[in-house]
């Protein structure tokens, strides 16, 4: 199958970018970065510079492979990560716009590549929890209910890919930043540093610049992960929790 | 001195913004429910009806205006969020996709209100402002209620929507408080963290029906009003 190719190419932080045509010869098997790579080696081959895009597991764990496909970040499939997207769903001869994740707290490195550090300041300001060091501890030593085991598991597979920003009308990071804070707050692991980290990742996410959430729930949507906004719920009420005492 | 820079540096935060457009939301949203409640006397063909009723809380005297004042500063806490929370995303997110497609399964609860809050709620600021000038400081005329002086609302009403231009200019804001609403009404209980999984799908529709009908009462106000005066 033809596709009709439109990259954004920049070649750095600070250059001026732009859409760039090119045409592909792809077969319905491949993923879409397999596609990317063929594109690659064509312009390898013809002299040019390969288009800078990250990608790592290609098994939708990683969080790397971010490109925003025709507007929809991580494209139109529901649930799925750019890797995890195949070839199949598009037809001989379509037209696919492959641009970079935009948010100004989220700067293009170079094509497709945008600097998330953002969010690891965010883990770092409250995203963790502290654990005597020593022998690794017994499994099951904590009983954690089986509903709360859950809950706090599918806000756990948030994997950091920026999509949610990606997705956002106002660049908000909150729902990266709630999925972390809705798993640990339902966890005891969670609770010795409760407070103090909601209000700190809170602080950190308007530090670096992200938006304020107007409840869209454009983030939910793009979501490869299919985490609800209902975890931006949680962190609310930890945040008021917090506040208050 | 440090537990007051806590709170407010609670309130100022990402969420704590949230927390007060959510509660400023809710409050206007009773209001706006008692007052179309209250408008609904005008239908009386009897003028006394509302006039008494106007004068009931004319007679409540500094209680009134105390809450008249709440509900100014409540308007303007919330009109300023709002417009910062618009000025802050022209900051995060400079420049759009060019890229057209749709996500399968929908983009989220996005609609056409939800991403014209600022224009509706602009539209609303100088709306208050001339509605308020028009009949809270308009020129009603004295009246006697049962031997007490009391104002003619009901005819200051009357006379402003016998003119088509003040119906339509009514009918056109008052449907764009429905799209204020539609969004509104579901973003303030999520704003407040009132959810759960499985509860945001029905408030999301309960939204849209109770903006619907927030708009079609206001606006069925000046249309019947004038289609009996024509
Ligand atoms: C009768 C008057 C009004 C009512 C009943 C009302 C109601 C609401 C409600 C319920 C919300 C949702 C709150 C939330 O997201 O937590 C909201 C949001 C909003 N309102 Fe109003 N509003 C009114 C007037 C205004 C005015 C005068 C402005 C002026 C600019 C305004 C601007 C906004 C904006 C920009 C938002 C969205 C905030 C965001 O992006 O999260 N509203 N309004
Ligand atoms: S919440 Fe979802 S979209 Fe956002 S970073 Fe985590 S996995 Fe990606
Ligand atoms: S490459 Fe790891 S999630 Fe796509």
């Amino acid at each position: 199958m033809k596709l009709h190719l439109k990259v954004w190419r920049q070649n750095g932080p600070h250059e001026e970018g732009k859409l760039v045509p090119y045409q592909v010869e792809a077969n319905p098997h491949m993923s879409f970065l397999e596609m990317m790579d063929v594109l690659n080696e064509q312009l390898i081959k013809a002299g040019e510079d390969p288009v800078e895009f990250d990608h790592d597991c290609r098994e939708g764990i990683c969080g790397s492979c971010n490109m925003v496909i025709n507007g929809v970040p991580h494209g139109p499939l529901k649930g799925t990560a750019t890797c995890q997207l195949h070839m199949r769903h598009y037809k001989d001869g379509d037209t696919v716009v492959v641009e970079p994740w935009r948010a100004e707290a989220f700067p293009v490195i170079r094509d497709l590549v945008v600097d998330r550090a953002a969010f690891d300041r965010i883990i770092a300001a409250g995203g963790y929890v502290s654990v005597d060091t020593g022998s690794a501890p017994d499994a099951n030593a904590i009983p954690i209910e089986k509903n709360k085991a859950e809950m706090a598991f599918d806000y756990a597979t948030c994997i950091g890919c920026g999509a949610c920003v990606a997705a956002c009308p106002n660049a908000s990071a909150s729902l990266f930043t709630a999925s972390k804070i809705a798993h640990l707050s339902l966890l005891p692991q969670g609770n010795a540093e409760r407070k103090t980290r909601v209000l700190r990742m809170v602080e950190q996410m308007e530090k670096e610049g992200f938006g304020d959430c107007s409840n869209h729930g454009a983030c939910e949507a793009a979501c490869p992960k299919e985490i609800p906004i209902d975890a931006i719920a949680i962190m609310r009420r930890e945040y008021v929790k917090a506040a208050l005492s | 001195m440090e537990s007051q820079s806590r709170v407010t540096t609670a309130l100022t935060s990402q969420v704590g913004r949230k927390i007060l457009t959510g509660v400023t939301g809710v409050l206007l949203v009773f209001f706006v429910i008692g007052h179309l409640l209250g408008n609904l006397q005008l239908l009386d063909p009897d003028p006394n009806l509302f006039n008494s009723y106007g004068k009931k809380l004319h007679d409540f005297g500094l209680l009134l205006y105390i809450v008249e004042v709440a509900l100014a500063l409540l308007i303007l806490i919330h009109a300023v969020i709002g417009i910062s929370i618009f000025a802050k995303k022209l900051k995060a997110r400079k420049g759009g996709y060019k890229g057209v497609g749709v996500k399968e399964g929908g983009m989220g609860k996005q609609s056409l209100a939800s991403r014209t809050m600022i224009i509706t709620g602009v539209v609303l600021l100088i709306f208050l402002v001339v509605h308020i000038l028009q009949f809270r400081f308009g020129p009603a005329a004295d009246m006697m209620i049962d031997g007490e002086k009391a104002l003619d609302l009901h005819g200051l009403v009357m006379s402003t929507f016998a003119n088509i231009w003040w119906v339509l200019f009514y009918v056109g804001v008052m449907l764009l408080i429905g799209f204020h609403l539609r969004h509104g009404i579901w973003s303030m209980l999520q704003s407040l963290g009132m959810m759960k999984p499985r509860w945001s799908k029905g408030i999301h529709g309960a939204a849209l029906v109770i903006g619907l009908l927030l708009a079609v009462g206001f606006l069925l106000l000046p249309v019947i009003i004038y289609l009996r005066q024509a």
